[in-house]
């Protein structure tokens, strides 16, 4: 059975939709981020799941029980779920181990039981000698380790994470990355992850569900998006991509699906200008203007595939790596 | 296929929009408790000065006797120059020293800035009754020095006059003026100053063009808070107009008030006063709110004092003057006063004698019990206005309930009514039966309430937006309750602040005077209706006495807030 189930949720003001229809099925376990340009209602839909906001349509259900319907919803506090907040939203006024073992307090656990599960968990995040520490006198990935703990601790239905890493540096934040998966993938907690980094959901999640402007584009597995995105708007916004239209419709090629060659090749080729290119260590950038068309093509090499700006070249397009959007 | 039923056993809530929420239940109560604060003094105040006494019926007969003679209308103009007189020269009292102390190398500024606190912590009365002992004719000690240094027949200084007043009042409204400005100064960084220097401008040009400007607003807000101060005070004009034989506003105010009591009347006299004052303060409002002002508070930048070279003396030594005349001066001779067997006899060791403090303290019949009235009063009012604003500021910043924004506004808008109007709407609405509760504590402390609630509200509602709601909802998501939320978390976080607003409140609640002595019952003094009885006796002696009590009584409280909140807590956040 399904753990969390949306029903065409949807959350208006007024005329505005912020989300519309938004129907999504968690199985236990799995890992789901919700990926889309900023103001696209990825909070909006965490916050109903929370049960921070009443959606104005649809239902939720955890465990095949309805807990949100335009007939009433359960407060937050009821629905035994945990939340991770972009400021982490760790409480200045305890200590590590106190933040960690208030969601074990308000379940009214013993006082042993408490301590051992929250040095068990500080340890799993490598917190554990920091535990008597204010978060005052933390650094910002450590306040990220301790607002994890605070949540993992409780063994949540449902795990909620709105851009935890976003107030991180790049190296950090690549690093928690792998360190969410590694956490998922050793307490199998059902989680719902909001970003607008691409990578970061492809990174930990098992599918993705795309958004733009409140509704749902495509929810699939990384690799899918990726290799075949149903829409323009998912092609363009999960990787870099060209899109090319024949035959009164719109397919989509990855830049590095297409080929670079200083002679004619065999098949399926076309000739074309180098208008311009950047180098980005791990490979080029080449913009190739076919000739007789307007619009240059991006596409990537090796790093040692060499070419000038103004050489005239071949392009190989194989047309499996072709993907009809709409 | 059907909606899924609810299942029944997680407890659901209901919210439908327009439909019943307990919320609503708090949104009554709280606006019950304002409307009875706030709305109902004010909506007594303006029907009263429309009916006719005893009868009830309606009437225009108090309009026409409040302004019906020659001498209640001058006494509108007098208010009205003593408010431009004592605005302007506590802005030439205050501005040189807000600008020594946030943007030059003057010496000692901490130490003026606390010469400043301490002005300002000063009860406008108490200042008044000092500068009597300095410049009362012939016996004055000014004048006394005077004549003592040039042999001449009288000294030249005479407080029960026109500008006697002026000048008292400035001395002590001037640190208005000092927040207000330095507050502006404080945002004008060095890059801007520099960005005018580079561009070939000198340090006067620089400070004229740039520096003085961008603090103009602030000044001028600052300008109209000392008039507004100054119109709307009691004590001093009673203590020195009255017998200088000239009226303002709120001394014939208070002769209405005068037996028989002629709240019809003194009601329909308020109206300018209250008119006044909504207006000039909607004008301070937006002068300070305008926009080229906002910008200011951006990043700040460095700020680099400028140096003055030998100039700092010079800056120093007129701060040193404007301390003497508000702080040095006035306290020298009021601990005289009070350590003298008769304060006349000057600073002889045959003089010296602690019987007036054992006598406020000990003997007096109501002396001693009037400083603890105040300060119970003024602690259960500081209570009372910091759970209530703390409680409505936390449901506007939460949008727990709509129109959040129309309790904000009750909460605030007794910063416009007077001291003296409110006591009058206080009067009309709560001395009558039902509740007849003239001359009770409970009247007094209601009163206090109302007249500092604008104090709380500006300091809860900082307070709260201080603490991001992703704490609160941390706990919720855990499983713990909204209660549990500001038990655990806000809380914690909110106690000194909570304690600084607690202080905000207490300490200027302890001297009110202007809403209590038209309050006050015989069981319910206050020590600043004590003080000005005193006066009225011409017991400087003891008076002084008692005064230094309430001075001395309030340090540890500025001790404390200052541990809680830093050094600068009450003049930085005593005002908006
Ligand atoms: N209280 C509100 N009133 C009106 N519109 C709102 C309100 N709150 C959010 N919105 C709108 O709803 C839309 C979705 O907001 P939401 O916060 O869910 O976006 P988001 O996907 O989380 O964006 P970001 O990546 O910037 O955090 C936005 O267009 C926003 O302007
Ligand atoms: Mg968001």
């Amino acid at each position: 059975m399904s753990k969390l189930v949306l029903k065409n949720i949807g959350k208006s003001y007024g005329s505005f939709d912020a989300v519309k229809d938004f129907s999504l099925e968690l199985a236990s376990g799995e890992f789901v981020s919700l990926l889309g340009p900023s103001g696209c209602g990825k909070t909006t839909t965490l916050r109903m799941i929370a049960g921070f906001m009443p959606p104005t349509s649809g239902t939720i259900e955890v465990d095949g029980k309805v807990i949100s319907s335009p007939a009433g919803v359960v407060p937050p506090e009821k629905r035994g779920m945990s939340m991770i907040f972009q400021s982490y939203a760790i409480w200045p006024n305890m200590t590590v181990g106190q933040n960690v073992g208030f969601g074990l307090e308000v379940r009214k656990l013993p006082r042993a039981e408490i301590e051992r599960r929250v040095d068990r968990i500080l340890e799993v995040v490598q917190m554990a000698p920091l535990k008597g520490r204010y978060p005052a006198e933390l650094s910002g990935g450590q306040q990220q380790r301790v607002a994890l703990a605070r949540a993992i601790v409780v063994e949540p239905e449902v795990l909620l994470l709105d851009e935890p890493l976003s107030n991180l540096d790049a190296n950090l934040r690549e690093e928690m990355r792998f360190e969410i998966r590694r956490l998922h993938d050793e307490f199998k907690i059902t989680t719902v992850y909001v970003t607008h980094d691409q990578s970061e959901a492809m990174v930990t999640s098992d599918r993705i569900v795309v958004m733009n402007k409140g509704r749902i584009e495509q929810i699939d597995p990384p690799h899918i998006l990726y290799g075949r995105p149903k829409s323009r708007f998912v092609a363009g916004f999960i990787g870099r991509t060209n899109f090319v239209d024949r035959d009164g419709a719109t397919y989509s090629i990855r830049p590095q699906s297409i080929g670079l060659s200083p002679a004619r090749p065999l098949a399926n080729a076309v000739e074309a200008d180098i208008v311009g290119r950047s180098y980005l260590g791990e490979y080029w950038d080449y913009l190739a203007k076919p000739l007789g068309d307007t619009k240059p093509l991006r596409v990537s090499t090796g790093p040692n595939v060499l070419f000038d700006v103004g050489q005239r070249v071949w392009l190989e397009i194989d047309p499996t790596a072709m993907v009809r959007v709409e | 296929m059907a909606v899924a039923q609810p299942a029944l056993d997680l407890p659901m809530r209901r919210t439908r929009i327009g439909g019943w929420d307990p919320t609503w239940l708090l949104w009554i109560a709280i606006i019950a408790v304002l409307l009875f604060l706030v709305v109902s003094p004010f909506v007594y105040l303006v029907l009263t000065s429309f009916q006719a006494e005893r009868t009830g019926a309606f009437t225009l007969q108090n309009y026409a006797t409040a302004y019906g003679r020659a001498r209640y209308i001058d006494a509108l103009f007098n208010s009205l120059q003593l408010g431009a007189g004592a605005a302007l020269l506590a802005g030439v009292l205050a501005v040189p020293l807000a600008w020594g102390c946030s943007r030059t190398n003057m010496p000692g500024r901490g130490f003026v800035r606390m010469l400043v606190l301490a002005t300002f912590i000063t009860p406008p009365y108490t200042g008044a009754v000092a500068w009597i002992l300095l410049a009362g004719p012939n016996a004055g000690w000014l004048n006394r020095i005077y004549v003592m240094l040039t042999g001449a027949e009288a000294g030249p200084f005479n407080i029960y006059s026109f500008p006697g007043l002026v000048v008292v009042i400035a001395l002590y409204s001037f640190p208005y003026i000092f927040i207000f400005t330095s507050a502006a100064l404080e945002l004008v960084s060095s890059e801007m100053e520099d960005a005018a220097n580079i561009l070939g401008a000198g340090t006067w040009r620089t400070m004229r063009k740039v520096t003085l400007p961008l603090a103009i607003p602030a000044i001028l807000g600052g300008l109209i808070i000392c008039f507004l101060e100054a119109i709307a005070l009691f004590a001093s004009p009673a203590m020195i107009a009255i017998p200088a034989r000239f009226n303002v506003v709120t001394t014939q105010l208070f002769q209405f008030f005068g037996n028989p009591v002629r709240v019809e009347v003194a009601a329909a006299y308020a109206m300018p006063l209250l008119g006044v004052t909504v207006l000039l303060a909607l004008v301070q409002r937006l002068m300070t709110h305008r926009k080229s002002f906002a910008t200011l508070t951006g990043k700040g930048g460095e700020r680099r004092p400028i140096d003055l070279g030998s100039g700092r003396w010079l800056m120093f030594a007129y701060a040193m003057f404007v301390a003497s005349l508000s702080v040095f001066l006035p306290y020298i001779f009021l601990v005289q006063a009070a350590f003298a067997k008769a304060w006349g006899r000057g600073f002889a060791w045959d003089n010296l004698s602690f019987r007036n403090f054992h006598f406020v303290l000990f003997e007096h019949a109501t002396a001693a019990q009037s400083v603890w009235n105040a300060f119970l009063y003024a602690g259960v009012a500081a209570t009372a206005g910091v759970i209530l604003t703390l409680g409505v500021a936390y449901i506007v910043a939460r949008k727990l309930v709509p129109f959040g924004g129309l309790l904000a506004f009750l909460c605030v808008a007794p910063f416009v009514i007077p001291g003296v109007v409110l006591a009058i709407g206080f009067y009309a609405a709560y001395a009558p039966p039902p509740l007849a509760l003239y001359g009770t504590a409970m009247i007094l402390i209601l009163a206090f309430t109302t007249r500092f609630l604008p104090i709380g509200y500006v300091n809860a509602s900082a307070a709260i937006r201080s603490i991001n709601p992703e704490m609160e909802e941390a706990v919720r998501v855990l499983g713990g309750s909204r209660l549990t939320a500001l038990r655990r978390v806000v809380a914690p976080l909110l106690k000194r602040n909570l304690l600084g607003a607690w202080l905000l409140i207490f300490i200027p609640a302890t001297r009110e005077l202007s809403s209590a002595i038209f309050l006050y019952g015989p069981n319910t003094k206050v020590v600043s209706v004590m003080i000005f009885d005193m006066s009225e006796e011409g017991n400087f002696e003891y008076l002084a006495a008692l005064a230094l009590i309430l001075q001395i009584l309030t340090l540890p409280l500025l001790y404390i807030g200052q541990r809680a909140l830093g050094r600068d807590f009450m003049l930085r956040r005593t005002t908006t």
